[in-house]
């Protein structure tokens, strides 16, 4: 007979997950947890105390080589030249063509050590693009085995006794720390997926469960990807692989902010640089759900009749009480304020058009050191 | 206390007399996530078995509700309305969806507890 048994990858946190009885599911051949307790209660942490994920899925990798800064100059959209030591930054990796590869934070740790974190669905073909391009002295070194990575988000993370000794407050965001978590060498950086203030914490793997059930002792609490896709959406943060993939360009997906075609060469400068001046046909826009109109991925756009686009990305928000959605759209079909109609399970339902982000959390902006 | 049967397509049905109480199960819940919102029938509304009775939608998804039975909407539970997350905390009690008066039998092809748990062990892969 035949047993089936999930087949995919666990974390260092597995034993965790189980013993407080999340509902795990397969995210990219990863068994992670969905959700412990309920999404709302789970959200509701995030956004006025402190949530924890387990997002050890994600790829971490470190570029080596005396010339690891400018070869990440070189693949990446946004500018490292204005990145300081111990900083990260937001940016995309893109095809010749200007399709979008990835989007990842690159950290600076002190001067010359980088790091990059990329989506867990990319992990392979992220290497395999570095590794293309990587010149001889450059070494693309996967770390995602050896140090987890947790996300602490929330407007109380920063207060949380096992964080006291990195002195959190006195990271601006996006900058970088490194000290004990929970007695436990870590290094910390402002950031997240959530909207909300907090930190990744870079852990080693050995000791990350006493870490997280330090964390999770003082009143963090567990939350799963469900309550992490509410969140991140609710702050308009793009998730690769649904709002945008290798078809789409990063105008079009309203990250053109992160394009610095000033900065000299990098991959995809020339057909990026064609496309900003030629403009979008479509773009990224947010929905906001009529009624009890939840658009759902996938679902056909229409305005008068007529299909303008599909959303991307849809859920509830327990915490705005309605559907909320991102979808791309033909360009100049629908500005802000238009009514337009989501196909849905029941037939058609009605959506606003909205700018993004839907919320704005506690989280700050990064601010050029 | 009645027998519950089961649906392939996760919900359950309870009969009492010609009386039928429809759910969705406990695996249904916990695979859909919290439910926000349910669409679900008039009161009156003539029900052939297989028939889409509503939509259930959830943070994750939106799926439709099948009837496993034939017969007329007697009751909604209207509590939903407003506490949706009843089908999550108690799916076979307090978060029941609708009461049919049956017009003849129950359906075939419905499972017992064995049969549904098997079908849903061999889907927690």
């Amino acid at each position: 007979m035949l047993q089936q048994t999930m087949s995919g990858r666990r974390t260092p946190l597995y034993l965790q997950h189980v013993n407080a009885c999340a509902r795990l599911v397969d995210f990219a051949g990863w068994e992670m947890p969905q959700q412990y307790r309920s999404v709302k209660d789970e959200q509701a942490a995030v956004r006025t105390a402190a949530g924890l994920f387990d997002v050890s899925h994600m790829g971490r990798f470190e570029i080596r080589g005396a010339a690891a800064g400018e070869f990440l100059q070189g693949m990446v959209t946004n500018d490292l030249g204005h990145l300081g030591a111990d900083h990260a930054q937001y940016t995309l990796l893109c095809t010749s063509g200007g399709g979008i590869v990835d989007d990842l934070i690159v950290y600076r740790r002190g001067a010359d050590d980088w790091w990059v974190v990329v989506n867990a669905a990319n992990r392979d073909k992220d290497t395999a693009w570095f590794q293309q391009h990587a010149p001889r002295g450059i070494e693309i070194v996967d770390r995602s085995e050896e140090v987890s990575l947790l996300a602490l988000q929330g407007p109380k993370a920063a207060i949380l006794g096992p964080m006291k000794e990195i002195d959190p407050a006195a990271i601006p965001p996006f900058g970088i720390a490194g000290g004990p978590v929970a007695g436990v060498p870590s290094v910390v950086s402002r950031t997240g997926y959530t909207g909300e203030d907090g930190f990744e914490l870079f852990v080693p793997s050995q000791q990350v469960a006493s870490v997280w059930e330090a964390l999770v002792e003082v009143g963090a609490e567990p939350c799963g990807l469900a309550a992490r896709d509410v969140c991140r959406l609710e702050a308009g943060l793009r998730l690769y692989g649904s709002d945008m993939d290798q078809d789409t360009n990063p105008y079009e997906a309203g990250l053109g902010w992160t394009v610095k075609l000033e900065k000299g060469d990098f991959v995809g400068r020339q057909a990026l640089q064609q496309m900003k001046a030629e403009g979008v046909r479509r773009h990224l826009v947010g929905l906001s759900g009529v009624d009890r109109t939840i658009p759902r991925h996938g679902s056909a756009v229409r305005l008068d009749g007529s299909v303008v686009g599909a959303v991307t990305s849809g859920t509830y928000s327990f915490w705005l009480q309605r559907g909320i959605a991102m979808a791309m759209i033909e360009a100049g079909s629908g500005p802000v304020g238009t009514t337009v109609q989501v196909d849905s399970r029941s037939g058609s339902g009605q959506a606003e058009v909205v700018s993004l982000p839907f919320y704005r959390g506690s989280a700050r902006r990064a601010v050029r050191p | 206390m009645a027998e519950r049967y089961y649906t392939e397509t996760h919900e359950w049905v309870t009969v009492q007399d010609s009386l039928a109480t429809l759910g969705i199960t406990d695996y249904a819940q916990a695979q859909l996530g919290d439910v926000v919102f349910l669409e679900l029938p008039r009161v009156g509304k003539l029900l052939e078995a297989g028939d889409s009775f509503g939509v259930v939608e959830s943070v994750k998804a939106a799926s439709d509700l099948y009837s496993p039975v034939a017969g007329t909407v007697t009751e909604v539970n209207e509590s939903l309305n407003v506490t949706p997350e009843l089908v999550n905390r108690d799916p076979y009690g307090e978060g029941w969806l609708i009461k049919v008066h049956l017009n003849g039998d129950l359906g075939e092809g419905l499972l017992d507890e064995m049969g549904y748990k098997a079908l849903t062990e061999g889907q927690t892969h």
